[in-house]
C-alpha cells in the first residue's frame, strides 16, 4: 500500500520493516539520545550487523551561510556561536581569523594571548563535553557527571570573561571586547591544576584500564590513514589515524608558534585510541594555559587592533574624539567594508579543522561564506565505517567521532 | 517613481555606499620563483590559466572540464592528499557563471592550494569523489544549495534540504526569508494547499500580539469565554480583586506593617 504523507494520515516510515531479503531498515534518530544532536541514521541490519549507514542530515540546518550574505560582519560573529556550540569560542576565533586575513589586520598582543587562552579552554569544555557523552552512551554514567563538574567550572571561567557559558561571542573582529578580570589568571590556574588531576585521577582511572570501557572501544571505529585523509577527516580522528597533522603547529596562527606543547597521534586508529587522544590534549591545553600566564602580564593593554576603517575606536575615544564617534556610526550603521578578495582560513577547532571560507566583493555583506565545518565530513565518514560493525557499536562509533549537529547543518 | 531592485540578486544591500567608493583589493602575489607552489604551478603546465597567491594560499583558475585531471595530478603527484572544503560561489547575476572551488591541503609541506574554475548556468561538472570521498558530502551540498549537476557522483540526492524542496537556497535569487513554496511548507505536506486560507501565513513576529484574538491571548482585566468573538467590542468587566489581599508596593513598608 502506498502511503500519501498528507492530509492527515500518520505516515509511519518506522512501520515497513521488514524487506524480502530478511534485512531491517530501522531509524537511528533524529530524536535518540546516542545520536549527539539531529542525526537520522539510517541503517540496514543484516540480524545485529550493518549492512548499509545512511546518514540523513539537515535537522538543524538554519542557514547560517545565507544569513551571513544577509548580515554585515561584526552582525554575524554571534551567529557563529551557534555553529559548534559546544565550543563557541572557537567558532569566533576561526570566523574573526578569516576577517582579519581578509582586512589584513593583526589583533594586539594581549588580544592575542586572551583569545588564545580562551581558544585552549574551549578545547577542554569541548573535550570534556565529549568524554562525558561518549562515556554516558557507552555506559559509564559516572565518568558523565565528573566530567560535567569540571566542565561546570571551565563555564564558570567563561561566564566571568564574557558573561554568557554557552553562546560566548568573546571574540571580536580585530580583537577581544573586554580585559580580564581581577583573579581571573589564578582561577585558571587552580582550573588547569583541577582539570590535570581530575584527567589523570578520574577519568583514566576510571576508563583506561577498565575493562569493559576496553572492550567496547579497542578495535572499534577503525579507520586507516587513507580513509581518513580521503574522507577528510581533521583534528582529533585523523590524528587517531596515525597521521601527525595539527594546525595550530604545521600552520600557527595566533600565539601558538611561541607555545610549547606536543601533538598527539593514536597509531591504532580505533576509537580507544582517539579516547587516549582526547585525554592527551587536555592535558596538553592546560599545559598551554600555563604558559600563556605569564605571557598575559607581559603585555600592554591594548584590546583591539588600529585599523581606524574597519574597527570601531575605543569606547574612551568615541566618547571624547568627534572623527572616532563618526567613524563609529558608519561602522555600525553600514558596516566594515573589507576589501575585493577571496580567503580560506584554517583553523584547529576542538573538532578538527574549522574554516572559514570567505569571498567579499567590498561590499559590508560577504558575497559568499563557506563555513567548512569538521563535524560535516566526520558524519559522511559514518557511512563507511559503520558496515560491518554491530548496532551496539554503532554507538560507540558515532560518540568516538564526535560530531555536533550545529556545524553539520549550520 | 518606485525604487528598481534587482530581481536577479535579492540578497542583503547596504543602505548606502559612497558614489565614489572604490573597494581595493586583497593583494595578489605571483608565485615565487623555486617555491613549492612552483613545483606545483608547473606540474600542472598548460591546465592553469592563471595563477597567483592570495592570503598565503595558491590560487588557480582551470577549465571546468578539465577538474579531475588537474585534481588527479594535485593529488598523486604533488601530494595534496586531503580536499578540504569543495563548494560553488553564485556569479549568475553578473556573468551567469557558477565559479567553483576546490580546497586542497599537502600535509607534508603544510600547504593548501585553490583550484577555481566557472561553469555556466545549467553544466554539469565532473565529480572528484573517485579521487576525494570527502567530496561525497560537499558535492551533495553543493547540488543541494545551488542546484549544480554533478556527473558521475554516487549518489547526488539532497542532503541539507528535504528531498521535495524546491529551489536552491543559496542562489542570490533566493530570498533570505524563502519563497512561497518554502512559506507554505509544512501547511501544504501536512494538510494539503486547500488548508492554507485556514491556517494563514506563519506568523515570524515573536512579539506580535493581537488583542481581538481570544484563543491565544489573555485579557487581563477584562475576562471573555475562550475564543469569544470580540471584534464588534465587548462589555466594561472590571476584575474585582479583594482589597485586603491586594498589597500596594508602592507604598513602601509601611503598609506591610500595618498588616501585619
Amino acid at each position: 500500500m502506498s502511503q500519501q504523507p498528507n492530509k492527515l494520515t500518520p505516515f509511519f516510515e518506522n512501520l515497513n520493516f521488514e524487506r524480502d531479503d530478511n534485512t531491517m531498515v530501522i531509524n537511528f534518530g533524529p530524536q535518540h539520545p546516542s545520536a549527539h544532536g539531529q542525526l537520522r541514521l539510517v541503517l540496514e541490519l543484516d540480524g545485529e550487523q550493518v549492512v548499509k549507514a545512511y546518514p540523513d542530515i539537515g535537522y538543524l540546518h538554519r542557514g547560517i551561510e545565507k544569513m551571513a550574505e544577509n548580515m554585515t560582519y561584526n552582525e554575524f560573529l554571534p551567529t557563529t556561536d551557534r555553529l559548534d556550540y559546544i565550543a563557541s569560542t572557537a567558532n569566533n576565533y576561526a570566523y574573526a581569523l578569516a576577517v582579519e586575513k581578509l582586512l589584513g589586520i593583526e589583533a594586539p598582543r594581549r588580544a592575542q594571548v586572551i583569545r588564545t587562552m580562551l581558544l585552549e579552554l574551549n578545547r577542554v569544555i569541548s573535550h570534556l563535553f565529549f568524554l562525558a557523552t561518549h562515556a554516558l552512551d557507552v555506559g559509564a554514567m559516572s565518568v558523565f557527571l565528573y566530567a560535567f563538574r569540571e566542565r561546570e567550572y571551565a563555564m564558570d571561567l567563561m561566564e566571568d570573561y564574557c558573561g554568557a557559558r554557552l553562546t560566548h561571542s568573546s571574540v571580536r573582529i580585530g580583537g577581544v571586547p573586554l580585559d580580564l578580570p581581577a583573579g581571573w589568571l589564578e582561577n585558571l590556574a587552580a582550573f588547569c591544576d583541577k582539570v590535570d588531576y581530575e584527567v589523570e585521577h578520574t577519568y583514566e582511572a576510571l576508563l583506561t584500564e577498565n575493562r569493559i570501557w576496553k572492550m567496547r572501544l579497542e578495535n572499534v571505529g577503525v579507520i586507516s590513514a587513507e580513509e581518513a585523509l580521503s574522507w577528510g577527516c581533521t583534528g582529533p580522528m585523523l590524528r587517531g589515524s596515525g597521521v601527525k597533522y595539527d594546525i595550530r603547529k604545521e600552520e600557527p596562527y595566533e600565539l601558538y608558534s611561541e607555545l610549547d606543547f606536543d601533538i598527539p597521534v593514536a597509531e591504532t586508529c580505533d576509537s580507544y585510541g582517539r579516547y587516549r587522544l582526547y585525554m592527551e590534549e587536555m592535558k596538553q591545553s592546560t599545559r598551554i594555559m600555563r604558559q600563556l600566564i605569564p605571557m598575559y602580564k607581559k603585555t600592554e593593554p591594548r584590546l583591539m587592533a588600529h585599523a581606524p576603517q574597519y574597527i570601531s575606536a575605543p569606547k574612551e575615544e568615541i566618547m571624547t574624539q568627534n572623527y572616532a564617534l563618526m567613524q563609529h556610526f558608519v561602522l555600525v550603521t553600514q558596516g566594515m567594508r573589507p576589501p575585493k578578495g577571496e580567503v580560506y582560513v584554517p583553523t584547529e577547532s576542538p573538532k578538527g579543522e574549522l574554516g572559514f571560507y570567505i569571498k567579499s566583493e567590498g561590499e559590508p555583506y560577504a558575497y559568499r561564506l563557506k563555513c567548512r565545518a569538521p563535524s560535516f565530513f566526520h558524519t559522511g565518514l559514518l557511512q563507511e565505517i559503520l558496515v560491518g560493525t554491530y548496532i551496539a557499536d554503532v554507538v560507540t562509533i558515532i560518540g568516538t567521532t564526535n560530531i555536533v549537529f550545529g556545524e553539520v547543518d549550520r | 517613481m518606485r525604487k528598481y531592485t534587482p530581481k536577479d540578486n535579492v540578497q542583503g544591500k547596504s543602505y548606502y555606499t559612497d558614489r565614489f567608493w572604490v573597494a581595493p583589493r586583497v593583494p595578489r602575489e605571483a608565485v615565487e620563483e623555486g617555491s613549492h607552489f612552483e613545483a606545483v604551478v608547473n606540474a600542472l603546465g598548460s591546465q592553469v590559466k592563471e595563477s597567483y597567491i592570495e592570503v598565503g594560499q595558491l590560487v588557480f583558475h582551470i577549465d571546468a572540464s578539465e577538474n579531475f585531471a588537474v585534481i588527479k595530478t594535485l593529488r598523486d603527484e604533488c601530494g595534496y592528499k586531503q580536499c578540504s572544503e569543495q563548494s560553488a560561489v553564485d556569479y549568475l547575476a553578473q556573468d551567469g557563471e557558477f565559479e567553483l572551488f576546490y580546497q586542497l591541503l599537502n600535509h607534508a609541506e603544510a600547504k593548501r592550494v585553490r583550484v577555481v574554475c566557472r561553469i555556466k548556468k545549467g553544466e554539469a561538472i565532473e565529480s572528484i569523489v573517485p579521487l576525494f570521498k570527502s567530496a561525497n558530502f560537499a558535492e551533495r551540498e553543493m547540488y543541494d544549495m545551488f542546484g549544480i549537476k554533478v556527473n558521475n557522483h554516487p549518489f547526488l540526492k539532497r542532503i541539507i534540504m528535504p528531498d521535495d524542496w524546491e529551489g536552491h537556497p543559496l542562489l542570490k535569487t533566493y530570498p533570505l526569508q524563502g519563497d512561497e513554496f518554502a512559506s507554505w511548507y509544512e501547511v501544504d505536506k501536512i494538510f494539503g494547499k486547500e488548508y492554507r486560507d485556514i491556517i494563514g501565513p506563519e506568523n515570524r513576529d515573536p512579539a506580535k500580539v493581537d488583542r481581538y484574538d481570544t484563543k491565544r491571548f489573555s485579557r487581563v482585566g477584562y475576562e471573555v469565554p475562550f475564543g469569544a468573538d470580540i471584534s464588534e467590542g465587548e462589555k466594561e468587566q472590571a476584575i474585582k480583586y479583594s482589597e485586603t489581599i491586594l498589597v500596594n508596593y508602592n507604598a513602601g513598608t509601611k503598609q506591610l506593617d500595618e498588616r501585619k
